[in-house]
């Protein structure tokens, strides 16, 4: 049988964390299942939750005025979804629909806050294991934007 | 070792015949030519280029994106952005063309023998590497498992959809496509050709990795490929510059030390790795 915690401890994200930040985790998560074409986040909602995606595929999406919605990027298994949790406003900045049906964990983002205030050192690791998402998310945002493969 | 037919002077165009355009994008198009004179052959190493001569118009670098299995044809993907790739793509069945070639240094087609084969293709840039897909195909047991990491545009500048489609069911392949920009009816990956790492399974030490796109995307590529443990030793990238003689005595395509047409197009990445660090070059 598949243990909550054995799931967040073999998640991509959390391989190599320390048994008892685990079961901190642990403590702060629950299982979740979003229908294919549901909305799991949206714009300016509070940001509370964050998800690690078992199955399916998510679009993060930015909403533009008269035009539909422009899908920025699409996360999948073994991926994060949400970071806004972590920092003020605590506001969500894009929205999120399930493409497919999406199972995934989600973590309580108030809930991971708290602890993280309490243990610094768990705090520095999730940081840690965020900032790195950051950055590999920035490069390829900084990838796209370049347009590479328009005619010039 | 796979045979290079130049049997004739390399600067004289030999004449060819449109025999099908097929349209794979609004601005991408698939020529098959075949030789008027039987003596010809359409014998090349996956990731060679010919010089294709519109008469009265001009002289173009393509690469060659066909089956290097069948010797009775060549077959171009190209993309219409200029005039005389304008005029290539609007030949209609039937029509001359002059062809100088094959030229330059193909894919690792020895070297990765054996071993895992990974893809990585931007744009158009999937045309050069689609010889060596048939090759690895048609040769199943030579090589390890097939890793085909495709990024376009969009959904609609993707080209040979329905070739992704059937190689993926392909025993030991694996392909994943992406695009910069997807509409709400695209249900596939959203993001560039590198976020495609993280689903590929990579083995590093048993792999040889082949790339071509945009120069700045295979920059973005060689990095992840080295964070994913590959050596730079077994990256090869395929370079293009304005090609012009096709046999390195006119100068044109130099760069550093050499001569795209004839040293390259396909180069270690180690050879090259300073000098895709320079500006302007």
């Amino acid at each position: 049988m598949e243990t909550l915690e054995r799931i967040i401890a073999e998640h991509p994200f959390f391989v190599g964390l320390d048994d008892g930040f685990t079961n901190l985790m642990v403590s702060c998560a629950s299982n979740a299942r979003f229908k294919a074409g549901t909305y799991i986040l949206k714009e300016g909602d509070p940001a509370n939750t964050f998800y690690l995606i078992r199955e399916g595929k998510v679009a993060v999406e930015v909403l533009a005025p008269q035009h539909k919605p422009i899908i920025v990027s699409t996360l999948s298994v073994g991926e994060i979804l949400g970071w806004s949790w972590l920092l003020p406003p605590f506001q969500w900045k894009f929205h999120a629909r399930a493409v497919d049906d999406v199972r995934a964990i989600a973590l309580d983002g108030k809930c991971l806050r708290t602890k993280c205030e309490e243990n610094h050192d768990l705090g520095y690791e999730v940081l840690k294991r965020f900032a790195q998402i950051m950055e590999q998310r920035l490069e390829a945002t900084r990838l796209q934007l370049l347009d590479v493969y328009a005619v010039r | 070792m796979m045979a290079t037919a130049i049997t004739t002077d390399p600067m004289l165009p030999q004449p060819y015949s449109v025999r099908e355009v097929a349209k794979e994008t609004p601005d991408t198009f698939t020529l098959r030519l075949e030789p008027e004179n039987a003596v010809n052959t359409g014998m090349f190493q996956p990731g060679q280029f010919s010089m294709l001569w519109m008469f009265g118009v001009g002289e173009l670098p393509i690469s060659i994106s066909g089956n290097p299995a069948l010797h009775d044809r060549l077959v171009y993907t190209v993309r219409s952005v200029g005039q005389a790739t304008h005029s290539l793509v609007n030949r209609e069945v039937g029509d001359g063309v002059g062809v100088r070639g094959p030229f330059g240094a193909g894919w690792p087609v020895e070297a990765a023998r054996g071993r895992d084969v990974i893809v990585v293709a931007g744009g158009i840039g999937l045309a050069p590497l689609r010889p060596m897909i048939y090759h690895v195909l048609q040769n199943r047991k030579d090589y390890g498992r097939l890793v085909i990491l495709y990024g376009g545009r969009s959904p609609r500048d993707l080209l040979y959809r329905k070739e992704l489609a059937t190689w993926a069911r392909n025993r030991e392949t694996q392909v994943l496509v992406t695009v910069d920009y997807g509409g709400l009816n695209w249900r596939g990956h959203v993001g560039v050709v590198t976020t495609l790492f993280k689903y590929s399974r990579l083995q590093p030490a048993s792999s040889v990795a082949m790339v071509c796109g945009p120069e700045i995307m295979m920059r973005f590529v060689t990095r992840e490929l080295e964070m994913h443990g590959l050596s730079c030793d077994d990256i090869y990238l395929s370079l293009e510059r304005n090609m012009k003689c096709a046999v390195g005595f006119c100068g044109h395509c130099q760069y550093g030390p050499y001569f795209i047409c004839k040293d390259g197009p396909v180069f270690r990445y180690k050879k090259i790795r300073k000098l895709l660090e320079k500006y302007e070059l």
